[in-house]
């Protein structure tokens, strides 16, 4: 076990935004946290990461996880874009929790190498971030989160801005990287994410759904969703 | 012209107001890095105003040395502008506003009403535009200078990875465990530092100026962080030190000659950068 959430719920200034939530996150599984706009998914996801408090409940963390242990790819901001940083110095700063060092020892930079590799990027090393493709910018943070973990991955809408292309080519590295060993936490608005799953977590104050992929085909949330998420994509 | 400049360089005070304006000039670049990267510039320009509110107090309640006041003002406002800019309920320019211009406003009518100075549309003048007071430092002020930029210097070169990360993605920063509040309140604190120093060089209204252009012009040619950062304090120090020279040579104020310098480099740049991403 990984992770397990009882009765927690999150949200801001005391008020919870998505009603008392119960799952767990085990070694290996794949879980997609899906949810109308609004329903609180970025807020779990802070919560999960330790960068605000929750509300109630608790969170669990299992013996073999600790605490900063996570590789976390969060949505792109704003001032990302025309940052100047060369792909080697972003995925070089996914080791830097781990270590009290001041500076990169070779331990570092060759997990650093090694995740450009892993990733079929090292040929961008050189390159500037911001010149980058919204696909190619996207493994390049997916590295640095792989040098910040070896056991579990959060995404927030990684999906969010990429062409359909690179969307597969993403859902594809992810499969890879879950049949390593690397468990996944995925927070998508994106219904295809989730034929890859293995469990999702459908986040809404009322009635939230937990289980696994199988079940959720089977639940009234998820033909809920579909309809929502199809009159979403009609719309535009 | 040169000879001017050679006897210019004689005096004492010469020397001063150049050690001094290249070494401000050079952390005001650094810093200004950062508050670009991170959409932060508005806070060094309401700062600046804190600043020259609190140099408009300490000169009515007739202070010995006016930097014991503006200093704690100045690092203070900074937290609290650093900390509701990142707050989810106050946004950051709506506070700024409010902080920056009621310093301004509060500054004047202090000088204004408590001035024992004839001169007092002069004396405001020389604290928003800088004017001589970089040519009458102490000694003692311009070891100030070199201390904050030796401390700034150290701290960018022991800190440079962690400022990196907690720059190019904070929430990241935070998750792997850096403590990102640390970092974001020592920053703070040096940039007010900085601006207090730098309203001797250019005068509270152009601060922004010398730690804005170096670094977008730097962001027009430069793909790494490290020679943004490198690059950006260099073209500093080349503008702080030939703006006070010209200006020596021609009569012109200190700082609105360094910061008119500054943006023609910046122009230079974003010319060169078009030029680039064209081929």
């Amino acid at each position: 076990m990984y992770i397990r959430c009882k009765n927690l719920s999150v949200g801001y200034n005391g008020a919870s935004v998505t009603g008392k939530l119960n799952f767990e996150v085990n070694v290996g599984d794949y879980l997609c946290i899906v949810g109308m706009n609004g329903a609180g998914k970025s807020t779990l996801m802070r919560t999960l990461l330790s960068l605000q408090e929750p509300i109630g409940g608790e969170i669990l963390f299992g013996e073999t996880l600790e605490r900063f242990e996570i590789g976390y790819l969060p949505q792109q901001s704003e001032h990302q874009k025309d940052f100047p940083a060369t792909v080697w110095e972003v995925v070089l700063s996914g080791t830097l929790g781990k270590r009290r060092g001041l500076f990169y020892n070779r331990q570092q930079k060759d997990l650093a190498m090694e995740k450009l590799q892993e990733l079929g990027i090292a040929e961008l090393k050189g390159k500037s971030y911001r010149s980058l493709s919204g696909g190619q910018q996207q493994r390049v943070l997916l590295a640095r989160a792989l040098c910040a973990t070896q056991k579990i991955l959060l995404l927030d809408e990684p999906a969010t801005g990429l062409d359909p292309h690179a969307m597969q080519q993403l859902y594809r590295i992810l499969d890879e990287l879950h049949k390593k060993g690397i468990t996944v936490i995925m927070i998508t608005h994106d219904l295809n994410a989730i034929s890859h799953a293995t469990h999702v977590l459908h986040l809404d104050a009322r009635k939230p759904f937990f289980g696994t992929r199988e079940s959720y085909y089977q639940s009234r949330q998820w033909k809920l969703f579909r309809e929502w998420e199809q009159g979403e994509v009609s719309a535009c | 012209m040169l000879d001017k400049i050679l006897f210019y360089l004689n005096f004492p005070f010469v020397q001063h107001a150049l050690i001094a304006g290249v070494l401000i000039a050079m952390c005001a670049a650094l810093l200004g890095v950062i508050l670009v990267l991170k959409r932060f510039s508005y806070i060094g320009d309401g700062l600046s105003h804190v600043a020259f509110g609190g140099l408009a107090l300490a000169t009515v309640l007739k202070l010995s040395d006016h930097n014991y006041l503006i200093m704690p003002v100045t690092i203070l406002a900074a937290i609290v502008l650093l900390r509701f800019g990142s707050g989810e309920k106050l946004h950051g320019d709506a506070a700024l506003a409010i902080f920056s211009v009621s310093a301004l406003a509060v500054g004047y009518l202090l000088m204004n009403v408590f001035s024992s100075s004839a001169n007092i549309s002069g004396d405001v003048c020389t604290t928003l535009f800088g004017s001589t007071s970089i040519l009458t430092l102490t000694i003692h002020e311009v070891w100030v200078c070199i201390i904050m930029s030796v401390v700034t210097l150290l701290m960018f070169c022991l800190f440079y990875h962690r400022i990196f990360s907690v720059t190019f993605d904070e929430s990241f920063a935070r998750a792997s465990g850096i403590r990102v509040r640390l970092y974001q309140t020592v920053i703070a604190i040096m940039i007010a530092i900085i601006i207090v120093l730098a309203m001797n060089l250019v005068g509270s209204l152009l601060i922004t100026a010398l730690m804005v252009f170096p670094a977008l012009s730097a962001m027009q040619i430069l793909r790494s962080f490290r020679g943004t950062l490198i690059y950006a304090a260099l073209i500093s120090m080349l503008g702080a030190g030939v703006g006070i020279l010209i200006s020596m040579v021609a009569s012109t104020p200190v700082g609105a000659t360094i910061v008119i310098f500054d943006l023609v480099i910046f122009l230079i740049h974003v010319g060169i950068g078009k030029v680039w991403r064209a081929s």
